[in-house]
């Protein structure tokens, strides 16, 4: 039997509802999607107005690229330090904000207001103060410590930027960090402590396992953004020195943008989408393994 | 369900976000239709020029100029606007553009970009609308200023300003170190590199700020250092472009003298030190001397040519082009626009900013007719004497892939204890692939 009037409207609204959010993602997600992969199998100069078809050229390309090579280790290199030290230290906050002690909202506040301002104002603050002569190695030159060129040496480079996206996002995973731990039910910390548990004991065995569903997620979140990182070095090292802070995603515009290769950038797109989708595959099957209970 | 692998489709649409705009308008073809007397279009066009330049002076002439056309020309255009974009980002943001579909009818280009622009294909060849305009006096034109943009017959680009690089002086940091006036030492054929190491050094000593600024150098655009290579007849590479020249002697004396003024003399701000000689913070400065505009009367200035290398004293200009892009609506009209714009009448108002290619208009008093910050001798000296035997900077058809790679191998070098000879070496070894190519 078909169905009735009244039904027949209630899909129409509900379908126009999710009109707009289909629509779009098919438009800006789905769409480009595909069509970089179409464009990884082309040659596309636009200076020359060429796009020619070759295959899997691209991506043979990829595979003796040392200079993709380079970036791939920069990233790596960028991503382990972001998310140890990023995440390390949110847990730590997060622990201190967990006591109830005076003038935590100060705190709280100090450490999240990063997160609410503009990433490339937040970048260009920080390119004066990592200068040669800037605020960081005056202050570091009051304590009688000579501070490297920051942005100029290649290690110190890298930690720069590391630390910048640090402090940027450190409030975010200490809030949601935060959350988490006053989820943690009082009774369960008396139990443990009337069995005799001391303070890292408890963390360990009582709070760990019933954060891990926010370690997770938080370790997805900060993993992926690792992947994604580009304006703080467009603005702080431009990539150098030489190649050390040359990250997967701006080899990837400097292929397009700056050489006009837009079919093997396209190419790059596809290996970084690639990327991001293992990680985050291996990360939520291997969830079962340590994370206590599903959120 | 669970956020997590929304977040990472997520994250994959914005990786694919490069394509997004691409998408949408990829491919737009240009007909590459030949420039010549344009056709009366059904309708007025609109045209759109791209500049690096946002100072209204310079935009207000161009306005003025382009508004004479539209009221002359009302069939052919019903207005042209000038788009700026900034000078960081310019050639980026116009291949964007051109990969969107949405090419402007005429663009700047910069000299580095020059041959990969001109060999391209993108521009239509200007030379028969030139010539074929009247009261255009084509060969006006300085041969040795359109060299680098032209392919064979053809002309593919306009060079608006051959701006010769000299160097600003502010007199007052200088005297007040007790050092000698870089114009006597002109005057006296005393003028060196050494001397302007020297004297900047002392300044910088004694006014606790910058000697001498490369501007636009900053450690990253490193062909503005042809400025100072140049007087040791130092070249990065073959004039035919397929040979690293980075380790001729020439070049490993004249970056040894570079990096020893740097970290030795403090002569030269350091990597990761910012100083704006026309705010002040700096005794000397290297630039275009199209650079006046920026002077103020906050402290007293000269300006001097480059000065003399071991190899002698060797002037560099630094070109800009107005191309006409195939892609463009109307290239036809864009170019009979461009014909217009650069006529010895306007050309001679534009000469208030960029030194036109012209010889007619190339002496002393036109140009300081033109241009009141500077004295016609200053002029004649700077600019008339320099714009004939200059070279200009490097240029490259592969330019952007050997500029990016120059920057990374040179970064080694811009450390106290830096090796130049095995920097240098590097250098070569890592761009001779691309110059084969």
């Amino acid at each position: 039997m078909a169905a009735s009037a009244a039904v027949r409207r209630d899909r129409l609204v509900g379908y126009t509802m999710v009109a707009p959010v289909v629509l779009g993602s098919l438009a800006f997600v789905v769409l480009p999607l595909v069509m970089v992969v179409w464009y990884s199998l082309h040659e596309w100069n636009v200076l020359a107005n060429t796009f020619t078809f070759v295959g899997a050229e691209n991506y043979q390309r990829m595979v003796a690229d040392p200079g993709l090579a380079d970036a791939l280790r920069a990233t790596v290199w960028f991503s382990i330090g972001l998310v140890v030290v990023n995440i390390a230290l949110a847990l730590l906050l997060a622990v201190l904000l967990n006591q109830r002690l005076p003038g935590t909202t100060t705190f709280r506040t100090f450490f999240f207001s990063p997160v609410v301002v503009s990433l490339v104002a937040w970048t260009i603050v920080w390119s004066f103060l990592l200068q040669a002569d800037g605020g960081i190695n005056g202050f570091l030159s009051v304590l009688g410590v000579e501070g490297p060129n920051w942005l100029r040496r290649p290690e110190a480079a890298m930690a720069a930027v590391i630390i910048v996206q640090v402090f940027k996002n450190v409030g975010l995973n200490m809030i949601l960090f935060l959350a988490a731990l006053q989820g943690v039910p009082e009774e369960l910390q008396e139990a443990a402590r009337l069995d005799g548990a001391g303070a890292w004991r408890r963390f360990r065995s009582v709070t760990l396992p019933l954060i891990s569903p926010t370690v997770l997620l938080v370790s997805i979140i900060t993993i992926v953004g690792s992947l994604e990182v580009f304006a703080q070095i467009d603005v702080l090292t431009g990539g150098g020195p030489g190649s050390s802070t040359t990250v997967l995603v701006y080899y990837l515009y400097q292929q397009a943008f700056r050489f006009n290769e837009f079919g093997y950038a396209s190419a790059i797109a596809v290996l970084l989408f690639v990327i991001v989708l293992v990680l985050t595959l291996l990360q939520w099957q291997s969830r079962k393994r340590w994370v206590f209970h599903e959120l | 369900m669970s956020a997590h692998p929304t977040r990472a489709r997520r994250t994959a649409a914005a990786v694919g976000a490069l394509g997004t705009a691409l998408a949408l308008t990829s491919c737009a073809g240009g007909s590459s239709a030949p420039a010549g007397e344009p056709e009366t279009p059904d309708q007025p066009v609109e045209l759109r020029m791209t500049v690096w330049t946002a100072d209204e002076a310079q935009l207000g002439l161009f306005q003025d100029i382009a508004d004479a056309y539209v009221a002359e020309n009302p069939e052919l255009v019903s207005g042209v606007s000038f788009e700026t974009i900034p000078f960081e980002d310019y050639t980026t943001a116009l291949t964007t553009q051109l990969a969107g579909g949405n090419a402007p009818d005429l663009a700047w280009v910069f000299e580095s970009n020059a041959p990969e622009f001109v060999a391209s294909g993108a521009l239509v060849d200007l030379r028969p609308v030139l010539e074929g305009t009247d009261g255009y006096a084509a060969d006006d034109l300085v041969p040795s200023a359109l060299s680098l943009w032209e392919d064979g017959d053809g002309l593919y680009a306009y060079p608006f300003s051959t701006s010769p690089f000299a160097v600003f002086v502010n007199t007052d940091q200088i005297s007040a170190a007790g050092q000698p006036d870089p114009a006597d030492l002109v005057a006296d054929g005393e003028w060196t590199f050494d001397a302007a190491r020297d004297i900047a050094a002392a300044t910088a000593e004694d006014s606790g700020k910058q000697g001498l600024v490369v501007r636009d150098f900053d450690y990253q655009s490193w062909e503005n250092l042809a400025t100072v290579w140049s007087g040791w007849q130092a070249q990065p590479w073959s004039a035919d472009g397929t040979e690293c020249t980075f380790t001729d002697p020439a070049m490993v004396d004249a970056l040894t003298w570079f990096h020893d003024a740097v970290f030795t003399d403090g002569a030269l701000p350091g990597p990761g030190t910012t100083a704006d000689f026309f705010a002040g913070d700096a005794a000397m400065t290297i630039t275009q001397i199209s650079r006046a505009s920026s002077l103020d009367d906050s402290f007293a200035w000269d300006v001097v040519p480059l000065p003399a290398g071991p190899a002698g004293q060797q002037d560099v200009v630094g070109q800009a082009g107005i191309g006409v892009f195939a892609a463009g609506d109307h290239p036809d009209v864009a170019a009979d626009f461009l014909a217009y714009f650069t006529d010895p009448e306007n050309a001679a108002q534009l000469a208030a900013y960029f030194p036109p290619p012209r010889a007619s208009l190339l002496n002393g008093e036109d140009l300081a007719a033109a241009n009141p910050r500077l004295s016609a001798e200053q002029l004649e000296s700077v600019v008339v004497d320099a714009v004939e035997d200059a070279v200009t900077k490097p240029a490259h058809a592969s330019f952007a892939k050997l500029s990016e790679t120059v920057r990374a191998e040179l970064d080694a070098l811009w450390v106290e204890d830096a090796d130049v000879e095995a920097v240098l070496a590097d250098t070569c070894a890592a761009i001779t692939p691309l110059l084969e190519d």
